[in-house]
Formats: structure tokens, sequence, C-alpha cells
């Protein structure tokens, strides 16, 4: 029975959860209503496709009205137009904030501007993700992204405190905002392999380790020197101008060959790669602290995740390491450079090598 | 001077950007009060601006304070050009006038504009000081407390119910003066909402003075009705019941027995632990339950029963009396001495009333309505039967010199050229009231319960209806003579058990006002009562019933032909008695089908469109253990020689038994059975209500020999003569069931729950459906009709899944015919679930409080000789057909009424005429349509629940739970706020962009939600009951894009806490966080 008008307005506002999915996931209301069907939802409680459809449509409209108060969600606890339990309100927020691995993975690292929005159809063809809901997930991605850019203190917090998510999704924000902001270059055929969750949590490592922020122990009082201490959505310069010092271990042959024979009595029977690790030595050495050096330049950066591949994985790889091949010599490998007499920059190298360590076990897949 | 209002603007918030340069706005506000207006400063630049402006004060009568509602109006302010508003509150201050009400407005507002909805929200302040003694007050009513609750309300106790109160008002239109084509359509839509708040105001003052002038200080019940007359103008009317409230003390459980049957009922008022509660400041609660010994608060006269010195204590008491103890000690006599009584008989309970009788000064009053659905046990002695009356009128435009000219709205003064018209409508009213009022009488009753009126308008006819149920009410309460019906007396001396008592039949059964069957009373033998009882009040708590309740539906369409003025109305007229009979034939078919005997809050609606009439009855049925065994449903042909169609007949009649059998197991209708005893008084038309069997002397002779194993008596005969009757049957027959876990009513009480948990879910559904094919006939309309029904509830069943168990309460159904092709309905209703697994357990005996038996009350007594030709009209307990046609008069009166014909010629003869009409136009077929009707427990009581508790986390919102009922399960209700009465109109240009009419309308039914909320909260209150849209009008025009709605809602902001608690939960004005939640979603 087709109606020409058709309302059901609850003093709390009545949502089902199956269907709120439905309508992230961008279905139309006719393909909802047969998932529903499928769903065998209509057997449970004795109710004709009719019915289904006006529920799915009044719930629809619903949560189309509450969709701009969830652009800001504070605003949902104290708006007066929709009585929604806190519980409730959670759920809403974080499924909103909700987004598919398969397509922030293909835009991650991207500029969160009209130009990628433009390609949101082709990504939403390659990854199966509904146009609608690639459209939705790009604008929290967006607007998490335009809130927090300029905000002092630390980013999971912000995004946690203004955006009222858990702790994981705020993480996971953070991860995005962070690629977004640095640009890493991520969609390469090389790094196709690498989920979503590798780079989030390489992003972590980067956020924790290698920001202004990061160092900032002290909580400052006065928000001119926070300003400072807590910018963690950007590299910290000095560090990165530091890190050229490290040129040295690659640059002055004693202290490579040194280097090297250190880490390889280390090793020397602990692994059935020992001889490429041997053979392989100097050219890692080498890329590793290319990459360390060449980080000033910002398209440098954006090369970060490629050139940990293709510099050090693939090599690895190629000579068949295995995990803890690749655990065991990374850990020697930082841990002999401070035995290193001539080598300064212990401080700098830690907190360098810590992250790229994270970083490689992360991405190396067995 | 009485009185100065105090107006605060503390802050905004999420306020809309006005400045699209800076995206940002330049905020202020713009107090008004009457005439005067203040400003805030400008607040530049922000969204969420803090004004904290000084105090406002407006020095004001108390007569503008009743009517004026305070207009708060946020603007943006323009440095170049005009500021543009950006939406207004209105609020209104008449809950601070009652000094038993709120103190202080604070809180959120939504800032609401009629074209944008909801922009924002400010916060607001207002407080009064009123200068004089509030009682000294005549020309304003101040201080008189409005109910919209149908009941005496919890936390009160009704020292006196003085009647009927009755009022209206009327006004032109803004949207049809001349101005309206000149102005912006907010500027319409502002001066139509604010005109009708005046109006509103103006009208409770008004009721408020007649209340004064009855010696009362409340009114309970309280309807107030808007008619949009169109051009002719518009009418803002307004009846309720007078009475004079004692509050009981907030420490005393507010369980007012005769409406909140808890299943403990017993322990709030009457529990034995109330005893060592006693102290000075203790109300009634405190008293001892013994009637031996003296009260130990009392300071008066022993409480003897036959003393029962609190006569005139009860009818005047003071106000200020109600909480102390000593008068609680007075008026405590009778009552514990009724407590003793409990297992004495109800006679003796009334008797102890008596020596009051006499000494009262009884008001005289015209017409003895109650507008109360629920009354004290042992007040309702007997109910004849519904009894209801409609008027057709033709609407004139008013001839009004005034009109055009740009008048204010405070036009309302009688010297005005429309003075005439309140007396026009006055007139109208008057007419159909005295009809109800001699219907009544033809019953063999003194008194209209459950009274109320409506009205459906389409074009220039007006359909005026008013309905209500004949009853006895005690008559040790009334005055001397008040009763014309003088034969009564023995039946009241015959000691009647309340379970049953008020099945009795209150006319004689030797001169009975219309045929009807009538046996001894199942329950108590003594007396008789008829086989089917209709009535529109609730069931009373105390009835004995057997099973479980459920909504019973009957929906009916009639085409009409096309026509003007006065033909139009003809027409209409001469439709209305075949609708009513049909909707009637129906509901007992409907009734038989469930195996049930009685219907309770029974409401029928005829709204008139411009080519279709649309009838809808609701109520609430259920088996009285007092009146006897439905019988069942035999399907006869007209042809008996046709054998295929015997056959066919068969069939139809094994299913409908089988149906019969099946709701007897789903509503668990397992009546004991009873040796076959003598039926009454000698019947000579023993089913006369249902026209169609084969010969109605065939169906009293033969009824004995008929065996359909449903009872003992006659079974109710269905013909059916062609297809349409086939399908007809089968419609019936193929209700859709409920499903499991589901059960509906439209009371407030459902037999059979008695343990309600505490999540409510109270909703608003709308829907209109377009007629897509030109050429419909009735039967297709109807199935329309019936489907559009149905279809609601299946989708309310669906939406509400994850409340089961659960009971849709108060389903309150609206009919209406918006425009040529479109049908209307509009639902409203609360959701409760229950614990199932106590769902059989009935309640232990309830104890009859104080307040209940210190229900004195003036009935009025119209000793005017009978109007004795209506009894001929009156059909069964049942509806009965009155209506007749008004004409334009001589041009000169705008409005003149024509009876046609006379008419009490016509009506002795009209259910005959009827029987032969009906029986050419349809050929026999009962028109049984299709229902759904769901079966449902009808709630009996309450048991006090668990409530899911939920803290609001940081929200700043308080929660404000929402129902039509008259009680929140497991909570009780400790204040009463003030009623809330909010009219809103929302316009659109960009339907489209607003998700078209269903996204227009959803967001603006949420928006009227949430401004009530908040106007609740700022009273400082958590709940609104008796909660009601009273009217939801629709029009739009896709074409142009363009949509209004009109919507009107009410109820009563309260207090209330859980059950178990004694402290108010604290609910601070507006920035608490209560710590409640709606279980349901």
């Amino acid at each position: 029975m087709a109606m020409e008008l058709d309302v059901f307005v609850g003093n709390t506002t009545i949502m089902d959860e199956e269907v709120y999915q439905l309508w992230l996931d961008g279905y139309t209301v006719s393909d909802a209503v047969k998932v529903r069907m499928e769903g065998g939802v209509m057997e449970e409680c004795e109710a004709s496709a009719d019915v289904l459809l006006s529920d799915t449509m009044d719930q629809y409209r619903t949560f189309q009205m509450c969709e701009r108060l969830l652009y800001s969600p504070a605003k949902l606890a104290n708006q007066l137009l929709f009585q929604i339990p806190p519980h409730r309100q959670a759920i809403l927020i974080e499924r909103y904030y909700a987004f598919d691995d398969a397509f922030v993975r293909e835009v991650l690292g991207k500029k969160l501007s009209k130009g990628t929005k433009k390609d949101l159809d082709d990504i939403s063809a390659k990854t199966n993700v509904t146009l609608k809901s690639c459209r939705r997930q790009f604008d929290n991605f967006k607007r998490v992204f335009k809130v927090v850019e300029e905000l002092k203190g630390p980013l999971v917090e912000n995004i946690r405190q203004h955006f009222l998510l858990s702790d994981k999704l705020a993480r996971d924000y953070a991860a995005i905002v962070f690629f977004a902001n640095n640009r890493f270059e991520t969609g390469k055929r090389k790094l196709q392999y690498l989920t979503f969750q590798d780079f989030a949590f390489c992003a972590g490592q980067l956020i924790n380790n290698w920001t202004v922020g990061a160092v900032g122990e002290q909580i400052p009082t006065d928000h001119q020197r926070s300003f400072r201490f807590y910018m963690d959505v950007d590299l910290d310069k000095e560090f990165l101008q530091e890190l050229k010092e490290l040129k040295i271990l690659i640059t002055d042959k004693d202290l490579l060959d040194q280097h090297k024979s250190l880490v390889c009595t280390a090793l020397r029977g602990k692994t059935k790669a020992f001889n490429e690790m041997e053979a392989n030595f100097k050219n890692l050495s080498r890329g590793l602290v290319n990459i360390a050096a060449k980080l000033t330049n910002t398209k440098d950066v954006r090369d970060f995740f490629i050139d940990l591949v293709e510099k050090f994985i693939e090599p690895c790889r190629s000579d068949r390491w295995t995990a803890a091949d690749m655990k065991l010599y990374l850990t020697h490998y930082t841990n002999s450079a401070h035995i290193l007499d001539t080598f300064k920059h212990q401080v700098v190298w830690d907190r360098y090598m810590g992250v790229i360590k994270s970083c490689i076990f992360k991405m190396f897949h067995d | 001077m009485p009185g100065k209002l105090k107006a605060k603007i503390v802050a905004g918030r999420h306020l809309p950007v006005m400045d699209r340069a800076s995206d940002l706005t330049d905020a202020f506000v713009e107090v008004k009060f009457g005439n005067t207006t203040f400003k805030t400063d400008v607040c530049p630049k922000s969204l969420n601006p803090q004004w904290n402006s000084e105090w406002f004060k407006f020095e004001v009568d108390d007569e503008d304070l009743q009517d004026e509602p305070l207009q708060v109006t946020v603007l943006d302010h323009d440095t170049y050009s005009a500021n543009d508003a950006i939406g207004k509150v209105y609020i209104d201050i008449d809950p601070l006038l009652c000094n038993e009400a709120a103190s202080v407005i604070s809180g959120w507002f939504p800032i609401y504009d009629t074209i944008h909805g909801i922009r924002g929200e400010i916060n607001v302040l207002v407080k009064v000081e009123l200068f004089n003694d509030l009682n000294r007050f005549r020309q304003s009513s101040c201080g008189v407390k409005f109910f919209c609750t149908t009941s005496i309300p919890r936390c009160y106790r009704a020292a006196m119910v003085h009647g009927f109160v009755e009022e209206l008002v009327v006004n032109e239109d803004p949207e049809y003066q001349w101005i309206d084509r000149i102005r912006t359509p907010r500027a319409s839509n502002e001066a139509r909402q604010r005109l009708i708040s005046l109006m509103s105001g103006e009208l409770q003052r008004k009721i408020g003075l007649k209340v004064l002038e009855m010696g009362g200080n409340a009114v309970v019940g309280y309807l107030q009705c808007f008619d949009l007359e169109g051009e002719s103008g518009l009418v803002v009317r307004a009846i309720g019941t007078a009475c004079t409230l004692d509050k009981l003390s907030s420490g005393t459980p507010a369980s007012n027995a005769c409406n909140s049957p808890s299943k403990d009922g017993k322990e709030p008022v009457f529990g034995e632990d109330l005893l060592s509660s006693s102290g000075p400041p203790t109300p009634f609660r405190a008293l001892p339950t013994s009637s031996s010994s003296p009260p130990p608060l009392s300071p008066s006269k022993p409480c003897s029963r036959q003393s029962s010195s609190s006569d005139t204590d009860l009818s005047l008491t003071p106000k200020t009396g109600m909480g102390s103890g000593g008068s609680a000690g007075k008026e405590a006599g009778p009552l514990k001495t009724l407590l003793r009584q409990q297992t004495q008989t109800a006679l003796e309970q009334r008797s102890m009333f008596s020596p009051t009788v006499s000494d009262r000064v009884f008001y005289l009053q015209e017409f003895p309505f109650f507008t109360l659905t629920s009354f004290p046990p042992g007040f309702l002695v007997h109910v004849g039967g519904v009894v209801s009356a409609r008027s057709v009128k033709l609407l004139d435009r008013i001839h009004n010199p005034a009109l055009g000219n740009t008048r204010s709205y405070k036009l309302l003064d009688w010297n005005s050229v429309t003075a005439d018209e309140p007396e026009t409508r006055d007139a109208w009213w008057e007419e159909i009231r005295q009809e109800i009022k001699s219907h009544a009488k033809a019953l063999g009753c003194h008194a209209v319960v459950g009274y109320s009126e409506s009205t459906s308008i389409c074009e220039e006819v007006c359909i005026l209806s008013a309905s209500g149920t004949a009853a006895i009410l005690n008559p040790r309460y009334m005055r001397e003579g008040c009763l014309d019906i003088g034969i009564v007396d023995h039946r009241f001396e015959d000691p009647s058990p309340p379970s049953c008592g008020f099945c009795h039949i209150p006319y004689d059964e030797l001169n009975m006002p219309f045929p009807t069957q009538l046996t001894y009373c199942y329950h108590c033998r003594r007396q008789k009562v008829p086989d089917v009882l209709f009535t529109t009040i609730d069931l009373p708590p105390e009835a004995a019933v057997t099973g479980k309740g459920c909504l019973i539906q009957a929906r009916l369409c009639r085409l009409k032909k096309k026509a003007q003025g006065e033909v139009n109305a003809t027409a209409i007229s001469n439709l209305l008695p075949f609708m009513e009979y049909e909707l009637h034939t129906q509901l007992m078919n409907k009734l038989k089908l469930r195996s049930m005997n009685a219907l309770f809050g029974l409401r029928i609606q005829i709204s008139i469109g411009e080519n279709m009439l649309l009838g809808l009855a609701s109520a609430t049925g259920v088996y009285l253990t007092a009146l006897p065994a439905p019988g069942g449903i035999q399907i006869a042909g007209k042809t008996p020689g046709d054998l295929s169609n015997e056959h066919h007949i068969l069939t139809i009649q094994k299913r409908i038994n089988d149906t019969i059998a099946k709701n007897k197991e789903i509503y668990q209708i397992n009546p004991p059975e009873l040796t076959e005893e003598v039926v009454g008084s000698p019947i000579p038309e023993p089913r006369q209500r249902s026209r169609l069997f084969r010969s109605h002397s065939e169906s009293s002779d033969e009824v004995s020999e008929l065996d359909l194993s449903h009872g003992k008596k006659d079974a109710f005969v269905l013909e059916i003569d062609d297809t349409d009757a086939v399908e007809d049957i089968h419609s019936l027959l193929t209700d859709a069931t409920i499903p499991t876990g589901f059960n509906s009513c439209n009371t407030e009480i459902m037999p059979g729950i008695y343990n309600w948990t505490s999540a409510v879910q109270m909703f608003t559904s709308v829907r209109v459906f377009r007629l897509s094919n030109a050429n419909l006939t009735n039967q297709g309309l109807n199935k329309i009709f019936t489907d559009l029904c149905e279809n609601l509830l299946k989708s309310f069943y669906f939406k509400l899944r994850s409340m089961i168990p659960c009971c849709l309460c108060h389903l309150n159904f609206t009919v209406a015919v918006p425009e040529e092709e479109l049908i209307q309905v509009a639902v409203t209703a609360v959701a409760m679930t229950y614990d199932k697994d106590q769902t059989q357990e009935k309640p232990a005996e309830k104890p009859i409080t104080k307040e209940q038996l210190q229900f004195p009350m003036e009935l009025c007594a119209d000793s005017s000789s009978t109007n004795t030709q209506l009894s001929s009209k009156i059909s069964g307990s049942l509806t009965h057909f009155f209506f007749f046609l008004s004409a334009r008069g001589p041009p000169p009166l705008p409005a003149a009424s024509v009876d046609y014909g006379s008419f009490a010629d016509r009506c002795s003869t009209w259910l005959e005429l009827l029987r032969l009409k009906a029986h050419t136009i349809r050929r026999g077929s009962v028109k049984t349509i299709s229902s759904l009707e769901r079966s449902s427990p009808v709630p009996d009581g309450r048991s006090r629940s668990l409530r899911s508790t939920r803290g609001f986390g940081g929200s700043s919102v308080t929660v404000v739970k929402m129902t039509p009922l008259s009680f929140l399960p497991g909570t009780r209700i400790i204040k009463y706020l003030g009623i809330i009465n909010m009219f809103f109109i929302r316009e659109t240009t960009s339907l489209r962009e607003e998700g078209g009419v269903s996204g227009f309308l959803h967001s603006f039914i949420a928006e009227v939600f949430a401004m009530v909320r908040a106007h609740v909260a700022a009273l400082g209150g958590n709940a609104v009951v008796s909660y009601s849209m009273k009217e939801c009008v629709f029009m739009e025009n896709p074409n142009k894009n363009q949509a209004q709605c009109l919507i009107n809602v009410s109820g009563d902001a309260v207090i209330c806490v859980r059950e178990t608690d004694q402290e108010p939960v604290p609910s601070n004005i507006g920035q608490t966080c209560t710590s409640e939640t709606d279980g349901a979603t």
C-alpha cells in the first residue's frame, strides 16, 4: 500500500541497529528492505513487506535528520530534538565514524581534497563499498582532519574529545589524519600488501616518537609553549635535521666495517640466513641510513614506506629471511651501533631505529 | 496591578549561521509581554551567545497574565538592513500563577520558526510575583488548576466534584484576513499561533472563573479543541469537570485509588505500616485503619459512621487545610470507617455520606456531565450505555464590518460584531447537550460520564458530535429531588458488589427504553444486567473481568456526491445514521467473534470529506463476568435451497466457530459455566440491535434451538445472499492476528496485565493515503480504509518488537479527509512493557481509599420534564442516532439552525425505517469489515516495577517521559506543574528539500515533542501524563513544493519519582539529568 505520507515518531527515538548499519553502508531503501527480508526479521514478527518498507523509510529519515548532529557529536548530547539514551548516542557516533579498511586503504595518505572526492566512484567500484558510504567516510576523515589540524595537544586525545570516539577508533583517526597531513605514499603497487592496520600501527609509532609532541614530556601550562610541545600532527623538524648526522654510519668506511663485524659476530650461528645477512649488510645499512638522512625532504617523507619496502624489506624477502631473522638482525644492528666508539648520535639513533624496527616488524609479512 | 512578571535571558546555543560572510550570528533577544517589549544587548559574532541580561520586569494585570504568553524573539542584528528574526519561543506562564504548581520557569527552550523549524536553543528564566491574595480575584481566575487527566489526579483528593464547565471563544482566523495576502507566510503563521495562544489563555481564564463561581478550585478532564472553520472563523472551545481538589502532601503516596489500581494498592494508603508513620504533618496515610480507635490526629468530632461529621468540611474544605494533620484527621473519619467496611456492603459504605447530602449547598447545574472517565469505586452506581448526538450545521460567513481592519488580536471583546458568534456556536452545542441529557434520561440515568465533544469540518459543513455514557452516580451525593427518575430508589437499596454493580441496568425493566435481553447478573445474581454493555469510560478498576481485553475497531467509508451548502448538509445527515448503524453492527460482530460482551472507551469518529464520509469506532472489548456469555455468530443463506451455497455457508460457519474458539483461547476467556438461569423480563425483540436477522420472530423463537456451541443463548445471525456479503464475512474472519507478546487497548486499564515494568514508549504516527482509483465503490474504499488502519497497527507491532511482552495502551486513532482523494489517519499511543510471568496474577483485593470515598459531588439536577420522545431513538445501550440539519437561516442571522421536520415523530419510527432502508440498500449483508482488532489484556493494575534507570552521562538534557495515560508505570506522581497546551504551525516552501511530505511532518512532530519536553523540563518536571495530540491538520501542495501543518498538543506536566523512592528525584530545572530513559527502542 503506497502511502502519500507515512511517519512514525517516538518520544524516545527508535533506532534499529541493523537498519542503521544498512544506512551507513549506503544501501538504498529498497536494497535495505531486501537485506532485512533475507535476514528473516519478517518471520520473526509476522510482518509484511509493506511494514518492513515503511519501517525502513522511517528509520532512514530519522538517521538523515540525526546526521547533521553527528557532524559534531558533542551536540548530540545536548540537543533537544531527539531524545536518545546515552548508550545509544555512543553507538550512533561510533558506528557513524567507523570505516571500511578497504576504503581507507585507498585514500590513506591522499590529500583530503575535492580532487580526491571526485575519485570516490572509482574507489567505490574497486572496493565494493557503496559510493554513499565512501562519501560519508571520506567526509568524516576530512571533518576530523579539519578540526584537529590546528589543535594543540595530543592528537588521539583531541580526536577522542571532539568526536567522542572510542580509544581504538580515535587512534585510527589519528593515523588517518597523520597520513593525510604528511601525505605518505601508500598506494604504490609494492605497498599493496600492507593493510590499514599495518599503517595505523606505523603511524602510531611515528606520532609517539617522531613528532614534536612526542618529546614534550612535561605538561606545559601556557598555550604558547604547548603549541611547540604538543603539535603531533607534524614530524619534529629538528629531529629530521639531526637524522642527517647518522650518515656517518655509511660514509665512514671504518665505522661501517666495524658495525658490520659487530653485527655479524652477534648473529653468527643464530640464523640460517646468516650468509645473506653478511653479504647484504652494507646494502641494507645504507638503505636505512639513507632513508633517515633524506627525511628532511618532504618528498622523501612521502616515500618513507616505499623506501622501507624497497631498500630493506624486499631485499630481505628475496633472501628468504624469516620474521625471526628480521627481528634478530635489526636488534643487533641497532644495538651494535652503541658499541661504536666514534658514533656519537646514540639518542637520535635510538629514536630513529626504535620506530624503524617496529615499523619493519609490522610491515614484514611472512 | 496585581502581578509582576520577570524574565531574564541567559544564553543561547546552537544558533544558526545568519551571516554568511562570517559564518556567525550577531544575536539579540526581544522579550515581549502584552504591549511591552524589552531588548537585550547584541552578542556579536557568536553561535553560542551569553546575554546574561538583567531582569526584565513587566507590571501587568493578572487577567493579562492568564491570557498572554511571554514572547521571546531571537533576532540577528544587521547594521544596514532590517534585523532578521531567527525564531521565537512562546512561554505560557499560567503554571506560575498557581501556588501549587511551578514556582519558576527556567531552562533551554528550542527557538522555533514556523518556516525553518527549530533553530538553536535559548536559556530563559521567568518568575511571577503576585501581589494580592489569589482568591480575591474575580476578573481573573489565577490559582484554578487545570488537568487534562480524566480522573482525579494522583496526589489530590476530590473534596467535591461540582460538575460540567464549558466555554468557547471565537475569532477571525488570521489566515483568512485580507492582510494575509500581503504579509509573509511567517507573519501569518505567527499571528495565528499568537492568537490561538491568546484565545486559549482567555478560554482557560473564563472557565476558571466559572469554577470559582461554583466554589471549585480545579478543572479535571479539561478538553480544549480548535475548530478551524476557515473563512467563518476560528473557534476555541473547552469542556471540563469542575472540582474542589485537596492536595495530599507530597509525602503521601499519591496513588489516588480511583485511578491507580496499583498492585499493592493498599500499601501506599492503607498498609499497616502506615500506622507507624503518624505525626502532625502527616496526611491521611498516617491514619489508623481501625475504626474503633479515634484518630490520633483528629482534633474534631469522633469519627463514627453515623456522625460523619465532616459534612461541611467535605464540601468546603479550605485549601490550606489539606496538608495539616487536623483537617486530615477530620476527613479521615468516614474513611477509616470504611476500611472496616470492606467486607460490608456497598450500600453501607455509601450510607455514611448520607448525612452530608442534605447540608450541602448545591449549585444548580444545567448539564450533569462529567468529562471524567475513571471514578472512585462505589461512585458509579449503574451504567446505562452510550449516548451520543450528532448535528450537521452549515457554517456561515461572518458578516463582519470589522473584517479587513487590522484589528488587534485581542478582539475577543464582546462588543465587537463577532460577539454574537460565540452565542451561535454556544447554541449549537447547547442543543446537542440537551439531546445527550434527554438520552441519558431515557436510559433512566441522571448523569453522563466520560463525556466528550468533537467536530469535523469540511468546507462549510460541520458535524458537531457529543458522546458519553449515561450513568447513575451515587444518589447519596446528590441533592434531594435531583433525580427525576423517581423509580430508582429501590434499586439503590439493593447492595451491589462493586465488581458488578455498575453493570446492573439503571432503567426500569418493565419500561425499557430500548429492547434488550436481560438476565440476572452472573456475578451477584440479584439484579438484571443487559447482554451487552457499551461505554465511553474506562473499565472501572474493581470490575470483575474474565480473561484479557483487546482493541476493537469498526471502520467504514461512505461515498457521497459532491455538493454545496444545504444540499451537502442534507446528504450528510442522511448518511450519518447508516454509518452509525453499520459501525455499530461491525463492533457487535467483532465483539462476538472475540467472545466478549462489553466495550469500554468507545469513541466513534465521523469525518467528512468532499466526496466521502469516514467512520471509525474504537473501543476496548472485554468479557465482564457479570454479563452473560455472548452467543455465537450464525451464518444464514437467503436461498436455503441452493446446495452449493449451503455447503459454502457451512464452511464459513465452521471458520467462524473456529475463530471464536481460538479467540477465547487467545484472550483467556473461560467463564465459569453457569447453570442456565432465567432470562429476565419478557423481551419482545431480543436481538433488536442486529438488524440482519432473517426475521425477528424467527431469531427470538429459534434461538434456543440453534446449537452453536458458543453459548446457551441465541446466536447472532448473519445472512449472506450475495458475494459482497461473503467478502465481508471473509474479511471479518481474516482478521490479522495480533503477534504473540503484544496486547492492545484504547483505555487506560487493561485487564489481565497487572505488572507493568517501567519501559514506556509514546509515539505518534501519521499516514496519508491517496486514493488513486477514481471509480471507487464503498466496498473498495472500506477495504482501503481497513487496510490502512490494520497496516498501521502491524507497523507498530513490528517497530516495537524489542519491547515484547508489551501492551499498546490508549491507542487513539484520528481520521480525517484533508483533501478529496486523501485519507489521513493519525495515531498516538504508548507502548508499555510488562512482566510476562505474572500477567495473570490479579492484584489483591483493592482497598478503598479515603480519597475515593470522600468524593461527594454536586450533580445537577434538572427536573425538567423528560423528553419523552427520545427514548425511541436510543438503540440499545449503544449508539443511537440523532441528527438534524441546520440550514442557512434568513440573512440577518449568521447561521440559523432549523430542525428538519418534527423530529420526534421521525425518530420514533427511526429504527424501523433504518432497518428497512438498510435492507434495501445493502441486500442483507452484515457489513463486517475485516478487522484487526488485537486482543489485549486490559491493564487493571500496575505493580511496582524495577525501573531500568540509566544515567544520562554528561548530557545536560532532562529526560522527559510522555504518555497519554494518567500515570507512568513504576512511578508515583508527586507534583502537577500545570497544563501544557501548545499550538504550532509549520510551513515550508521547499518540501522536496526537506524530504518530501514525510520528511517534513516527521521533523515537525519531532520538533513538537522536543518543545513539549523543553517546556516541561523548564517547569521542573520530568514527565507529561495525559498527553494527547488534539489536532494535526496537514495540507500540501506538491506542485508548488509547499506544505503546511498545524499541531495542537496538550497534557499535564508532572514530577514523578520511582515508586520506591520517598524523595523526589532531583529534577532541577533544566539542567538536571534525571536518571530515566525510556527503555524502548
